[in-house]
């Protein structure tokens, strides 16, 4: 029996490609060292578990449970985040560029500046580490757009729930070039959101915005 | 401590007493906290004085920033709940309890932490001894298997938290636990050491190599300062 080894997917730009918004250091360190520990740890909790499940070893099994959702959940975060990104001077770093998901923003929040104020108390707003999603959620034919918190490393993987875009407010996602001031984080991660990303999240379905996933098996 | 609670209680059942107006109940809120505010503590050394287990620039952000962060917000919300309980708002209580919960254990945790915490010439890293020394090996055999075990509790915490060698107050035993984001060690359990795991703690000068931090930290632990909280 057999588990399926992830590998850590490429940057879909160079390290400093975010300055000044977000340092070349702290991109560098971030995927090849944080991402890629979350990616290692799963690796081998799967490895465990498939022998665990092929011993019928079943107290192993549920031993592994929390270690592998926590290490799964940072690599489907980090993969996440990483394309919901772009440069500053890409046309995709617009809101222009996700045309339909802005007039959804618009009619739930009535403008991008309270969303974008919704969004950032709810940022700051998390006790330790966490992340933040914009997160379309889908119910029988009727969808709609709302902001989600969640602590440590766990994913937007409810039903019907498809991440749109996320920012990590773990310390290690700003403390090098922020320190404490992650407010300042919060607000310059504006300029470096991938509207395009976010817009064909938006527009596709949940198997879509995950399939990144399964490509870098 | 205990007097100022005392007085605290005696003035509010004063005011009780005399049937208070909303102007007085207001006045007494003021009062209160005026009187009762938290206050960041100085440290017991220099920040450069833990190098190199600890840089100076991560102790000065943690001390100055950080901690006064937790003890400034924990003194909002002190007042915020005051002010509901006036009200008799329990709803809003309810709601500000997290916040209390959060920065309140944020305060005590790095108020505990600075004291066990000590630079070398003054006795950091220097091994416990007495009836801590004797607790330590009863539960984990040596110092060092303990030390091995708390680190392997520093590493497994999944997001910020802390780890605490702990003391459990019905049965005079010691244990390590760990406490997420700033859960604070209160109840049946007795703080005796604690190590903050939190990022902000050791990335400046350690980014991911948390485990070098967890090791060069004991160089830096006051072993006399947990042996006066064990009891
Ligand atoms: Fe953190
Ligand atoms: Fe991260
Ligand atoms: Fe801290």
């Amino acid at each position: 029996m057999s588990a399926p080894t992830y590998t850590l997917p490429p940057l879909p730009y160079a390290y400093d490609a975010l300055e000044p918004h977000i340092s070349a250091q702290i991109m560098e360190l971030h995927h090849s060292k944080h991402h890629q520990t979350y990616i290692t740890n799963l690796n081998a909790a799967l490895k465990t578990q498939a022998e665990a499940v092929h011993a019928s070893d079943i107290t192993t099994q549920v031993s592994l449970q929390q270690g592998i959702r926590f290490n799964a959940g940072g690599h489907i975060n980090h993969s996440l985040f990483w394309q919901n990104l772009a440069p500053a001077s890409s046309g995709d770093a617009k809101s222009s560029a996700a045309p339909q998901l802005v007039k959804q923003i618009k009619a739930t929040w009535g403008d991008e500046d309270k969303f974008r104020d919704a969004f950032k108390t709810a940022l700051l707003g998390i006790q330790g580490s966490g992340w933040g999603w914009l997160v379309k959620v889908e119910t029988g034919n009727e969808q709609r757009l709302t902001i989600v918190t969640t602590k440590d490393q766990d994913p937007v993987v409810g039903k019907g729930e498809v991440p749109i875009f996320g920012v990590d407010m773990w310390e290690h996602a700003y403390y090098l070039q922020y320190l404490n001031g992650k407010a300042a984080y919060v607000e310059n991660i504006w300029n470096v959101i991938n509207w395009k990303t976010a817009e064909d999240r938006y527009l596709g379905t949940r198997a879509d915005a995950f399939k990144l996933l399964k490509a870098s098996i | 401590m205990n007097s100022t609670l005392l007085r605290t209680t005696a003035l509010r059942s004063a005011l009780r007493a005399s049937a208070p107006t909303a102007a007085t109940r207001a006045g007494l809120a003021g009062t209160t906290f005026v009187r009762g505010k938290a206050t960041l503590p100085d440290l017991p050394y220099d920040y450069g004085a833990l190098e190199p287990s600890i840089s100076g620039a991560i102790m000065e952000l943690h001390h100055k920033n950080h901690h006064n962060t937790y003890v400034t917000s924990f003194n909002t919300f002190s007042e915020q709940i005051a002010e509901a309980k006036a009200k008799e708002d329990i709803t809003a209580q309810i709601a500000l309890q997290p916040l209390l919960n959060f920065h309140g254990g944020g305060h005590v945790n790095h108020t505990l932490f600075w004291e066990n915490l000590a630079p070398t010439a003054q006795g950091g890293g220097e091994p416990p001894s007495g009836a801590l020394a004797k607790a330590i090996n009863d539960s984990y055999g040596s110092l060092d298997a303990f030390q091995t075990k708390f680190n392997a509790a520093l590493a497994g915490v999944q997001g910020s938290g802390w780890a605490w060698l702990v003391q459990d107050t019905q049965t005079g035993s010691v244990g390590i636990k760990t406490y997420a984001n700033q859960d604070p060690v209160v109840g049946q359990f007795r703080p005796i050491l604690g190590i903050d795991a939190w990022e902000h703690a050791y990335y400046l000068q350690y980014q991911n190599r948390k485990a070098e931090y967890f090791k060069a930290i004991w160089n830096v632990i006051n072993w006399k300062a947990a042996e006066k909280r064990f009891q």
